[in-house]
């Protein structure tokens, strides 16, 4: 099974080949689509939308919020010295350590999930062609199972294979 | 691919793709001032600090005046960034870029200087959170460490803010060139190919960091401001020292970026995405803190001047007055007369008044950090105790060597990195052009019979 794709020029043309192949049966998971920017007025850029990325971003904070009150209160409570007429365990300094521990657990936790869930940091996938870089928009099946279908639903003459 | 897309992806890239013989003389100079900064340094640490002004009782002078200024000028960028982002002003695509990468260089240059004041910087892994081998810790309760967790934050923050969305520009580079400079892109690119979920994930990545990298923002300066306002030090010991900061701290940023800006302007021929209007909205930002940084030098001044408590008095009366006095009013000068002037008359807030603005806040800001730390030092409760500072060469050579190495990776980025993110930028112009082909499909409409 071979990688059947078309480069269209503009965002409309580059819908009506994703609606062509809905059309022949083509499963939405099936069809890639590659763009050199969003396009969010368009149907085909508005797949695969949901994410948790908020949440896992929330567990992060939390996690960070976590290790930093144990690391605050631990170290006091480790070498119990009087400091600046302050209890052992000041809550109102380990605050400040605790809100930037916080925030970096939510921003790293944010970063983890772009680079694991956009599949990144991978070697180059072969469906790809750098014309995209040129502003045309692929649109293509990845292992079309009847590519005859595929290429007839595209709908342009030059039709590639990866 | 569309016309204007075109030329952004030609104007953007040719930075990146040609390089002329100036930028090898510019970077030439830089590079020698920083390696005359770097030998200063060595020179410090080789004969103690003894070589530097710092005495008994001013032992804080020009490296923490450079330390809280240039954390000050970091803060444009990425709050500017973040808030300009989450309101989704549709300006702001190509000046992020331009000011994320302040933030990133500024703050290491900034978080250089409690390093080159130790006097041994070897030992600046102690503030590092590990157990020695006597099970000690850092001081937790110490604003100093605090700053290193604050400090440590933002620089990772906005680092990530800076290089997410690059990641699209690098593939873009990586499709456009050969060889080693094709397989260095192609690596800093992580493989992006553009599918709709990629765009997703960054968009939604770079919204979370933004509601994340603005407090985190807010709260490096109040950190930083708490190294002194925790002090009981004249003039320092004050709860409005946390906003006070800030207000300077965006201050400076938003100056740094004009000037920035204007540069990148000039030399890459950005005139066609850096537009006045840039410059003019900069401006009356601009106006505003220089209106809101005067309302705070006024109410700390007279809360001060009111309260008529001796040894505030005296450090007000010396820097108003006395011998800091020509500094002080050209702090006024700088931040307050020459901005307000330009920035409030339409008819002055062009480019070049804006640079011209821009440069003089950037003076005075630098003087407002020096009066901040030096006259409070010298003259604490104790009469006997005062004292004064002068600057020697190797504080001045390292400080001058800080600019010029500011200067330096700027110049050095936006010869590697396109300055203006052109992802960004083409969502731009495609937003521009749609409303323009569905006005003039509907007035195609109506005209038809």
């Amino acid at each position: 099974m071979s990688s059947v794709y078309a480069l269209y020029p503009t965002a409309d043309a580059a819908q009506r080949a994703v609606n062509n192949l809905h059309a022949a049966g083509v499963p939405d998971e099936q069809i890639t689509i590659v763009s050199s920017e969003p396009f969010e007025e368009h149907e085909f850029a508005n797949r695969e939308k949901a994410t948790w990325m908020g949440w896992i971003a929330l567990a992060g904070a939390v996690l960070g919020l976590i290790t930093a009150t144990w690391l605050t209160s631990m170290t006091e409570l480790a070498w119990p010295l009087k400091t600046g007429n302050m209890p052992i365990v000041a809550w109102w300094p380990n605050l400040i350590v605790m809100f930037e521990l916080t925030m970096l657990g939510g921003i790293l936790a944010a970063v983890i999930t772009l680079l694991v869930t956009a599949q990144l940091v991978r070697r180059r996938p072969a469906f790809y062609d750098p014309a995209v870089s040129d502003g045309q928009i692929l649109v293509g099946v990845a292992a079309a199972g009847d590519p005859a279908t595929v290429e007839r639903a595209l709908g342009v003459a030059d039709v590639r294979r990866a | 691919m569309s016309e204007a897309a075109r030329k952004i992806n030609d104007d953007l890239l040719r930075p990146l793709l040609r390089t002329s013989w100036r930028f090898y003389l510019l970077v030439a100079l830089l590079g020698s001032v920083v390696v005359a900064g770097l030998v200063a340094w060595v020179w410090q640490m080789w004969n103690g600090f003894g070589v530097a002004g710092l005495n008994n009782p001013v032992y804080w002078a020009f490296y923490i005046t450079n330390f809280v200024f240039w954390i000050g000028i970091s803060h444009a960028g990425t709050l500017i960034s973040a808030i300009l982002r989450l309101v989704n002003a549709g300006w702001r695509r190509p000046v992020t870029r331009c000011a994320e990468v302040i933030t990133a260089f500024a703050l290491m240059i900034g978080a250089m200087f409690p390093v080159i004041h130790l006097g041994r910087p070897w030992l600046a892994f102690w503030l590092i959170p590990y157990p020695s081998n006597r099970l000690i810790w850092p001081n937790f309760r110490s604003p100093l460490v605090w700053d290193f967790f604050a400090i440590s934050t933002y620089l990772t923050g906005s680092v990530l803010f800076l290089v997410l969305p690059m990641i699209p520009d690098f593939a873009l580079v990586r499709d456009r060139t050969t060889g080693t400079r094709r397989k260095i892109y192609g690596v800093l690119a992580l493989g992006w190919r553009g599918t709709p979920k990629q765009w997703h994930r960054l968009e939604s990545a770079m919204q979370i960091m933004a509601v994340a990298i603005i407090p985190v923002a807010v709260s490096v300066h109040t950190i930083v401001s708490f190294d002194f306002s925790m002090a009981p030090v004249p003039m320092w010991h004050s709860t409005m020292f946390g906003p006070y900061f800030v207000a300077g701290a965006i201050f400076s940023g938003i100056a740094g970026l004009i000037i920035a800006m204007a540069a990148l302007r000039k030399f890459l021929h950005l005139e066609d995405y850096l537009h006045p209007v840039h410059f003019q909205n900069l401006g009356k930002l601009l106006l505003m803190m220089s209106l809101l940084w005067a309302y705070f030098v006024f109410a700390e001044r007279l809360t001060v001047w009111f309260g008529n408590e001796s040894a505030e008095v005296q450090v007000l009366r010396v820097t108003q007055k006395g011998t800091f006095a020509p500094l002080y009013w050209t702090m006024v000068v700088c931040n307050f007369v020459v901005p307000f002037t330009i920035l409030s008359l339409r008819r002055l807030r062009t480019i070049s008044g804006c640079v011209i603005a821009s440069f003089c806040v950037c003076i005075g800001m630098w003087l407002e950090r020096f009066l901040i730390v030096v006259p409070s030092l010298g003259h604490k409760y104790l009469p006997y105790s005062w004292g004064t500072y002068r600057p020697r060469p190797v504080e001045i050579m390292i400080t001058i060597s800080t600019f010029a190495a500011m200067t330096l990776l700027y110049t050095l980025f936006s010869k590697f990195v396109p300055i203006i993110s052109i992802w960004e930028l083409k969502v731009g112009a495609q937003a521009v052009e749609e409303p323009v082909v569905q006005h003039a499909e509907h007035a195609i409409g109506e005209a038809r019979p």
